[in-house]
């Protein structure tokens, strides 16, 4: 082992550079998951949904349950089991959480409906230590099945620097797909442009948004999945995913997909770079942006100001 | 706390007034209260001590409890959060009357709870919690530190490593951000460099703690290249970072010091290799090698394992010393008071000085000067063994507290920048699995 | 407003009165009441801020900056005097209200609430990781201090303090509600339902808003430092996210219509997580969330709602 050398000079060189981009880039991708379900919520359904964070740590851990259950059978089922869990979370707790506690409280004051998500992950969190127990949970097997990737004598593994943001964009894709060029994508467009108007239409309003709210979740609960093999899921997983992806949200605009993802590489990369040269502000870049963002262009940095201020 | 001298006049008369005039009949159990973790990372400690708890209070109780009078147990969860916590503590010695509590595991914990015990006259064992700063900082009556702290165990940790690597040049530290994580590396750090003073510091990482992703940390030690990396991480954190670190190759490139990994090593199985250097939090390991042969000790492990699954933790044995303390503690409080049941203040006057044994390992001593206890350290080697599903130690040394423990009256970093080189020249005994 | 004999007058003597009462006979609760009441305090400035139909997610950065002033004085001066804490958290959290006010006041409904939790974040991740000036994680002790000059055991300053709380609880609650009634007060609701009204009478309504908010800052300020000296401690939990939820929860729990809404608010969630954290330690959580989902569909003026709804003569809204 040769003895490293490491000096302020030396981390601004190219070998770190390079290497702070492949870990945010594989940071930006999970956070990006996890936002853009949430601001798809919001855009459509113009709801702030606390919750997302309790259904991302779902849907670890019932990607962790079901790996455990297929790993003897075949390793390489962990990954349809990631998905599965992920669709599995997002469709039945999403649907109910917005069938039965959000329906009710719609047209009544936003910090309402806002609070009702609250309760929401207070409950969800609860009963996640009551499901699952406290000790932490490791299922890394979808992971350990891919190589590692040597780049500039850094091991990577390609899970995170491959998979990860092949998922992300695959998603940021298809998502603008959807919304763009499909039926239903328009369908979603038209409500969220005018209820009303497109209720006069014949536009079913509410199964929109109960449909919705069923994509938003899954995409939380797939972000969760997605992170499990290469973390231990532990309680309070969900309370710190929440207000991050909330602050990439918004800084982004809520509702912008397109924007959610450049801002996520964004704070990825700022996240990573800041790890390697002053690793005591890691935790405050994401809030500072969004401080600053919001100051200047208070309707996100992609947001289109659609309605008056006031 | 200043009292006016006339109201602690008034208060002294009424203590003793009260003292004297109560009948010292024994009373019917004894209420012990205790802070675990029931909630939140630090479960993985507190669940276990939990269960270590009441199996010791179930088969005390089958010998008729502590000098023939049965135990209750009472649990606080640390997890609720520092204002739960305090509050609960007080209903708990307030409302509940407890004779003594055991609190805490976190230092945050303790740091809140051990002035409140104090205030409230609660004879207060601080069974798990390890800033040394607590009790350098102020003498307490009524709180006594049943297990040795940071000091100490970082610095076993230190001479070990020095004694089997000792010409590593550059070393690297993550540590969760919080008290634990940044005094014990003020310690380790200020030890080394009066021990080894050409060792080079290429990396202080501090992620915050609960972090789920290590993986920016990972890459960074390793362009780096450090000989050595020390963590004092532990729970969810330390099995993410070791297994992040190991899949990218970390492991096998630097030569990893768990300080604290030895309630990880069941968990992680496969995941953590061999040659990492681990600690215990003092002499505690399930199979102790002056211990494990002993039937009293095999039986306390089996007990353990029927009942969770799992053999015992660092934890375990520290709420076993706990107990351990408050018997040796009463039958001396009834031996000074001729034979006759002690009242409240005996009885916290008795753990002074006290020595008393688990059987689980070393004797402790509690340190008259200032309560705090005297615990062996054990450090030792993973390595793979056919029986076991996980890494057992080997290569293990065992520390004798006194030359490693600060000495009373002195803060821990003014005590370890006096070290010489020579300290680690110390003899001690090797133990092979 | 009604008068002299309104049932929520009598509930709220009823109430004040109990506190003051009670924990002389149940010693354990002197410190109980004594939160609540520090907490209420806050939560009567978010109420303030619901009047104008906004909600911050950011009021724990007020809240952290009483607490954590108070702190600082003891780690880098000495023990203080808690009226010394007093007025300097309430001084550095009424600052950093207008600083914070005058930025946030030009945005509305989410973006104000957004922009609230933004700062709030940033206030609490520097607490978190300046380790040097605030010990991280773990937060700075806050010293028993002094009282007006006197020092007191720990026996007897656990009911000082309650006292101390209850005083000040008292005067604010006075001051919000007779705030609330002023024409200032009715200016905030004019902001809720119609803003451009306001701005025709000749007022602004960013310099209504900012009066409230910096009212409110100041109220935060002030439980924050109640809150350090009874916890004894002062951690950067006090700044996340998670804490101005709790507040905005109590608001809505207790009824945002009256300030008494954040009296029975605040007793209530302090109440339920002292015991269900007793006795069902892993449900208490579970409990509060069913609580507030509760009290949103069926019960949404809150709990005073509930009450006034009873006595239909009640004069008012």
């Amino acid at each position: 082992m040769r003895a490293g050398v490491a000096s302020k000079r030396n981390l601004m060189d190219s070998t770190l550079v390079v290497l702070a981009i492949l870990d945010g880039i594989s940071y930006a991708a999970l956070v990006f998951l996890v936002s853009v379900g949430l601001s798809l919520i919001f855009g459509v359904l113009r709801v702030v949904n606390v919750a997302h964070g309790s259904l991302y740590a779902y849907g670890a851990y019932f990607a962790a349950t079901l790996s455990i259950a297929v790993a003897p059978i075949s390793p390489w089922l962990t990954y349809p089991a990631l998905i599965v869990a992920a669709v599995v979370i997002g469709v039945v707790c999403g649907g109910l959480i917005e069938r039965f506690l959000l329906r009710p409280v719609y047209g009544r004051e936003e910090v309402l409906q806002l609070l009702i998500t609250f309760a929401v992950f207070m409950i969800m969190d609860n009963l996640q230590r009551l499901i699952w127990g406290v000790q932490p949970i490791f299922a890394s097997e979808p992971l350990k099945l891919l190589p590692n990737i040597e780049v500039l004598g850094v091991n990577y593994t390609s899970y995170q620097v491959v998979l990860l943001p092949l998922v992300a964009i695959a998603t940021l894709i298809g998502l603008r797909y959807f919304l763009r060029r499909t039926l239903a994508g328009a369908v979603i467009m038209a409500v969220t442009e005018d209820r009303e108007a497109a209720t006069a239409i014949g536009i079913d309003a509410t199964r929109v948004y109960l449909i919705t709210f069923m994509i938003g979740a899954t995409l939380a609960a797939l972000g969760g999945a997605l992170a499990l093999p290469t973390t231990s899921l532990v309680p309070g997983m969900g309370t710190d995913m929440i207000v991050l992806s909330f602050a990439v949200a918004a800084t982004a605009g809520l509702g912008q997909i397109e924007g959610t993802a450049v801002t996520a590489l964004m704070i990825g990369l700022a996240r990573a770079f800041v790890i390697y040269i002053q690793p005591e502000f890691e935790v405050l870049v994401p809030y500072l942006l969004m401080v600053l963002v919001l100051l200047i262009r208070p309707h996100g940095l992609f947001g289109v100001v659609t309605t008056r201020k006031i | 706390m200043r009292l006016k001298s006339r109201t602690a006049a008034v208060l002294a008369a009424a203590a003793l007034l009260v003292g004297v005039a109560q009948a010292q009949d024994k009373p019917a159990e004894i209420k012990i209260g205790v802070t675990t973790f029931l909630s939140g990372p630090a479960s993985v400690f507190g669940v276990p001590g939990k269960a270590a708890a009441e199996m010791i209070v179930e088969s005390l109780n089958k010998k008729g409890g502590i000098a023939g009078v049965p135990v209750k147990l009472t649990f606080i969860d640390e997890g609720a959060g520092g204002e739960a916590l305090v509050s609960n503590y007080r209903r708990v010695v307030q409302d509940e009357k407890v004779d003594v509590t055991f609190a805490s595991i976190s230092s945050g914990s303790c740091n809140q709870l051990v002035p409140v015990a104090e205030d409230l006259k609660v004879l207060n064992f601080m069974w798990d919690c390890g800033a040394a700063s607590i009790l350098e900082a102020r003498k307490y009556r009524y709180n006594y530190r049943t297990q040795a702290n940071a000091t100490p165990e970082m610095l076993a940790i230190l001479v070990y490593l020095l004694k089997t690597k000792p010409d590593f040049k550059t070393i690297a530290v993550i540590n969760q951000d919080y008290a634990w994580g940044r005094e014990s590396w003020e310690i380790f750090s200020t030890a080394l460099k009066a021990l080894k003073p050409d060792v080079k510091v290429v990396a202080e990482l501090f992620p915050k703690f609960g972090s789920p992703d290590y993986s920016t940390e990972v890459s960074r030690l390793l362009a780096l290249r450090p000989d050595v990396v020390l963590t004092t991480s532990w729970g969810g954190d330390l099995d993410t970072l070791v297994r992040q670190a190991g899949q990218r190759g970390l492991l096998k490139q630097s030569t990893f010091v768990l300080a604290i990994g030895e309630s990880s090593i069941q968990r992680l199985g496969n995941d953590l290799p061999e040659g990492m250097i681990v600690g215990a939090r003092g002499d505690h390991w399930f199979l102790h090698p002056e211990k494990k042969s002993d039937p009293a000790f095999k039986a306390f492990n089996e007990a353990f394992k029927a009942k969770t699954g799992s053999w015992p933790i660092y934890p375990v044995y520290h709420m076993a010393q706990a107990f351990a303390a408050l018997e040796a503690t009463y039958a001396k409080a009834i031996k000074s008071n001729g034979g006759n049941w002690p009242n409240r203040e005996q009885i916290v006057d008795a753990a002074k000085g006290l020595q008393f044994s688990t059987g689980f390992g070393r004797p402790v001593t509690l340190r008259p000067e200032d309560n705090q206890g005297l615990e062996a350290q054990l450090v030792g080697v993973t390595k793979s063994v056919p029986g076991y599903e996980f890494k057992v130690l080997d290569n293990m040394m065992i520390f004798d507290p006194t030359a490693i423990t600060t000495p009373a009256g002195t803060k821990s970093v003014d005590w370890l920048k006096t070290l010489k080189p020579d300290f680690i020249t110390m003899n001690v005994p090797t133990f092979k699995h | 407003m009604a008068g002299w004999t309104s049932p929520l007058r009598i509930v709220a003597v009823a109430g004040f009165a109990l506190a003051a009462i009670a924990p002389l006979f149940v010693p354990s609760w002197a410190t109980l009441v004594a939160l609540i009441l520090a907490k209420a305090v806050v939560v009567l400035g978010i109420i303030v801020l619901l009047q104008a139909g906004q909600v911050s997610f950011g009021h724990a950065m007020f809240f952290a900056l009483g607490a954590y002033a108070s702190a600082f004085w003891g780690k880098y001066i000495g023990t203080g005097d808690l009226m010394v804490y007093l007025v300097l958290g309430a001084t550095i959290s009424t600052i950093a209200g207008l600083i914070v006010g005058l930025f946030v006041v030009r945005y509305r409904e989410i973006f104000f609430g957004m922009l609230n939790l933004a700062f709030s974040m940033v206030l609490w991740s520097l607490l978190e990781k300046m380790f040097h000036y605030t010990n991280g994680a773990d937060g700075i002790r806050v010293a028993r201090p002094t009282v007006a000059g006197f020092s007191f055991t720990p026996d007897a300053f656990q009911y000082v303090i309650l006292y101390v709380s209850l005083a000040l609880a008292l005067i604010a609650y006075v001051v919000v509600q007779r705030y609330l009634d002023s024409p200032l007060g009715h200016m905030l609701k004019a902001i809720k339902s119609n803003e451009t009204r306001l701005e025709y009478l000749g007022t602004s309504a960013r310099r209504v808003l900012l009066t409230g908010y910096v009212l409110s800052a100041f109220l935060a300020g002030v439980g924050g430092v109640l809150v350090g000296v009874i916890q004894g401690i002062a951690t950067p939990e006090f700044g996340f996210w998670t804490k101005s939820g709790e507040f905005v929860f109590i608001a809505i729990l207790g009824g945002f219509g009256h300030a008494l809404g954040a009296f029975a608010g605040a007793a209530t969630f302090e109440i339920v997580r002292y015991y269900a954290s007793a006795q069902l330690a892993n449900a208490w959580q579970l409990i509060l969330g069913v609580v507030l989902i509760a009290i949103i569909l069926y019960a949404p003026s809150g709990l005073i709602g509930l009450m006034r709804r009873n006595r239909p003569r009640e004069g008012g809204e």
